[in-house]
């Protein structure tokens, strides 16, 4: 009983020593095969990364140029705006807008829709009449410049008015031609 | 230190005096002006007079253009008292009425005066007038507005005083503004406020205490009030828009003013006790300038709500609106007399502006000035005089004027511009 149970171990690991060679042949085939895999798929991460790194380099590239293009946009803007003034006229006792007045507030409405920025509309008068009626009449005007640059497109709370009514004249003398450069909006 | 200390009151009393001090000079008299002679006041108490009594009592009178003061160069005696009175000498200069004074000094100073007739040789009128000695100006104004309505039969104005903005001109940059609070004589000017923004539309409250105005010092327009006698301030409005006009009401527990937050500038009642803001006025025009009847009432405002501004009336208890004026194509700024009848207003005829009185009563229009850029009238609260702010050249001076336009008066600064006067309501004596 002892000795069959002692060949039949034997045979048993014989039979085990069989597989095992078997197996470690085996295994080692799988290993390269499992390697060159690696190393392919190593090769088409790189390859898949430097083309995406292109791929953003030209994005970048392309913002830039747009970003550039932008600026340069912006900077005719604000050339065609400081070309065009900043400083509206208004007839006596008048807030209506003259088609100069309205070309050289189409040009700050151009920039401010390319921008994010906001503006102070300062109005004001000639010394004639009374100061407060006066005041009355400064907001009046910058309130003209305003409602026509929301009409245009720009949201109102980027636009603040103030009135100095006559208190801050830009010519000193009395008659027309200190007057007509007195009766005036400005944008800041 | 001590050094330092003396050199910064010496600017200060020097600039007060640069900046704000008004002369006054008389442009047209009536043409019979009363002959009056104020000998000078005898002194009692230690040291010497604070003040020149009779000077500033003979100037007062003097500035009315109602009177022509004797010089004191030809008085031919000097009495202080009845009894050294002789009448002939007065006679023999041609003068019509002679006043003579005593101050004595205690703990107070103490006028006592007295009014001769020359011409009948008589005492008229005798009076007494107190005061601290730091007001002894204010007592000799007292003086002079007791003698003025003993002849006059008019109450003086003489004891009030005006608040001023003053500017001076930067062309190379921001103008310099003061708010000054000074005698109605020009004299003792003391800045309120000061600074590189605009100040505006200055008014007194009606008992002479307080007054408000339109300052710009925050970059925007808001409306402060501000005590004279300790300097502490409060701001009341600071909307968004105009912050404009504001006038006290007659009771003292209202303040009128004109806002623009709603749209359009309207005018607003302010109840300085609750803070409570309610709207007179709501229409697309301009509505401004608002100013009381003296019964408080009624406001007067002006509207160019009819294209063009003009003066309208608004009834607090109804709500009503009406048109007031109806000559030429500008009438704006109205200020009313104590009489609810007079109202002084800026009329613009043939391109020009003047000042003009208004007869509420016989709707009658009278222009007063002759002047082209006139504005901001303001009547004395003896109902006699228009101040008013006018130009000379490119500076701002101010003008007075009868209410019936016999006298005028200019009151040119030192230097600078000065604008917008408003004149004090009767003071509480001193």
């Amino acid at each position: 009983m002892t000795t069959k149970n002692t060949l039949g171990k034997a045979a048993a690991v014989v039979l085990m020593a069989a597989l095992v060679s078997a197996c470690s042949s085996n295994a080692a085939k799988e290993e390269a095969a499992a390697q060159a895999a690696a190393e392919r798929a190593a090769a088409e991460q790189a390859a898949a990364a430097e083309a995406a790194a292109a791929e953003q380099r030209a994005i970048e590239k392309e913002k830039a140029m747009m970003m550039a293009e932008k600026r340069e946009e912006k900077r005719r803007l604000m050339d065609a705006a400081s070309a065009a003034g900043s400083v509206f006229y208004f007839d006596y006792d008048s807030s209506a807008l003259s088609d100069d007045a309205r070309a050289v507030i189409d040009a700050h409405v151009a920039l401010m829709m390319a921008d994010s920025g906001n503006v102070r509309l300062e109005g004001h008068t000639d010394e004639r009449g009374t100061r407060e009626y006066n005041l009355a009449l400064g907001e009046r005007r910058a309130n003209a410049v305003r409602d026509y640059m929301v009409a245009s497109g720009v949201p109102a709370y980027r636009i603040e008015t103030i009135s100095y009514g006559e208190e801050n004249p830009v010519a000193y003398g009395s008659g027309e031609s200190s007057w007509m450069k007195n009766r005036r909006v400005e944008i800041k | 230190m001590a050094q330092s200390i003396t050199l910064l009151l010496l600017s200060l009393i020097y600039s007060s005096l640069a900046w704000g001090q008004l002369e006054i000079q008389v442009t047209r008299g009536i043409d019979n002006p009363t002959s009056i002679a104020i000998a000078p006041f005898a002194w009692d108490g230690l040291g010497t007079s604070p003040v020149d009594f009779a000077q500033i009592i003979d100037s007062d009178l003097a500035r009315s253009g109602q009177f022509s003061p004797v010089s004191r160069r030809d008085m031919l005696s000097l009495p202080t008292s009845k009894e050294d009175i002789f009448y002939r000498d007065w006679r023999a200069i041609a003068t019509r009425y002679l006043v003579i004074g005593r101050v004595t000094k205690g703990t107070q100073l103490r006028v006592d005066f007295a009014l001769h007739d020359v011409e009948r040789g008589i005492e008229l009128f005798s009076g007494q007038v107190v005061g601290s000695e730091p007001e002894a100006r204010m007592v000799a104004h007292g003086v002079a507005d007791a003698i003025y309505e003993k002849l006059t039969g008019i109450p003086g104005a003489f004891a009030t005083r005006l608040i001023y903005v003053s500017v001076t001109r930067n062309p190379e940059g921001k103008d310099f503004y003061r708010l000054t609070v000074a005698d109605a004589d020009g004299s003792r000017p003391i800045v309120l406020l000061e600074g590189r923004d605009p100040i505006l539309a200055p008014s007194w409250s009606p008992d002479g205490k307080e007054v408000a105005y339109v300052s710009f010092e925050s970059s925007r327009p808001a409306i402060y009030r501000q005590v004279l006698a300790t300097g502490e301030r409060e701001q009341l409005t600071n909307f968004q828009g105009l912050n404009n006009s504001p006038v006290w009401s007659p009771d003292g527990r209202f303040m009128a003013l004109v806002l623009s937050k709603d749209g359009s500038p309207d005018i607003y009642l302010l109840d300085l006790e609750t803070k409570a803001l309610t709207r007179l006025t709501r229409h697309y025009a301009i509505d401004t300038e608002p100013t009381w009847m003296p019964d408080g009432k009624s406001l007067l405002f002006t509207s160019d709500r009819g294209g063009r501004p003009q003066i309208y009336r608004y009834e607090l208890a109804t709500g009503k609106i009406e048109r007031v004026t109806f000559e030429g194509r500008y009438n704006a700024r109205a200020r009313v007399a104590e009489d609810g009848r007079n109202v002084a207003l800026v009329h613009q005829r043939d391109g020009r502006f003047h000042i003009a009185v208004f007869d509420l009563v016989t709707e009658r229009l009278t222009v007063l000035t002759e002047t082209s850029l006139d504005e901001s009238p303001s009547i004395a609260p003896n109902g006699s005089l228009v101040i008013y702010a006018t130009k000379r050249g490119e500076r701002s001076v101010l003008g007075a004027v009868a209410v019936d336009g016999g006298v005028k008066f200019s009151l040119p600064a030192r230097s600078g511009s000065v604008q917008e006067p408003a004149w004090s309501p009767m003071l509480p004596k001193q």
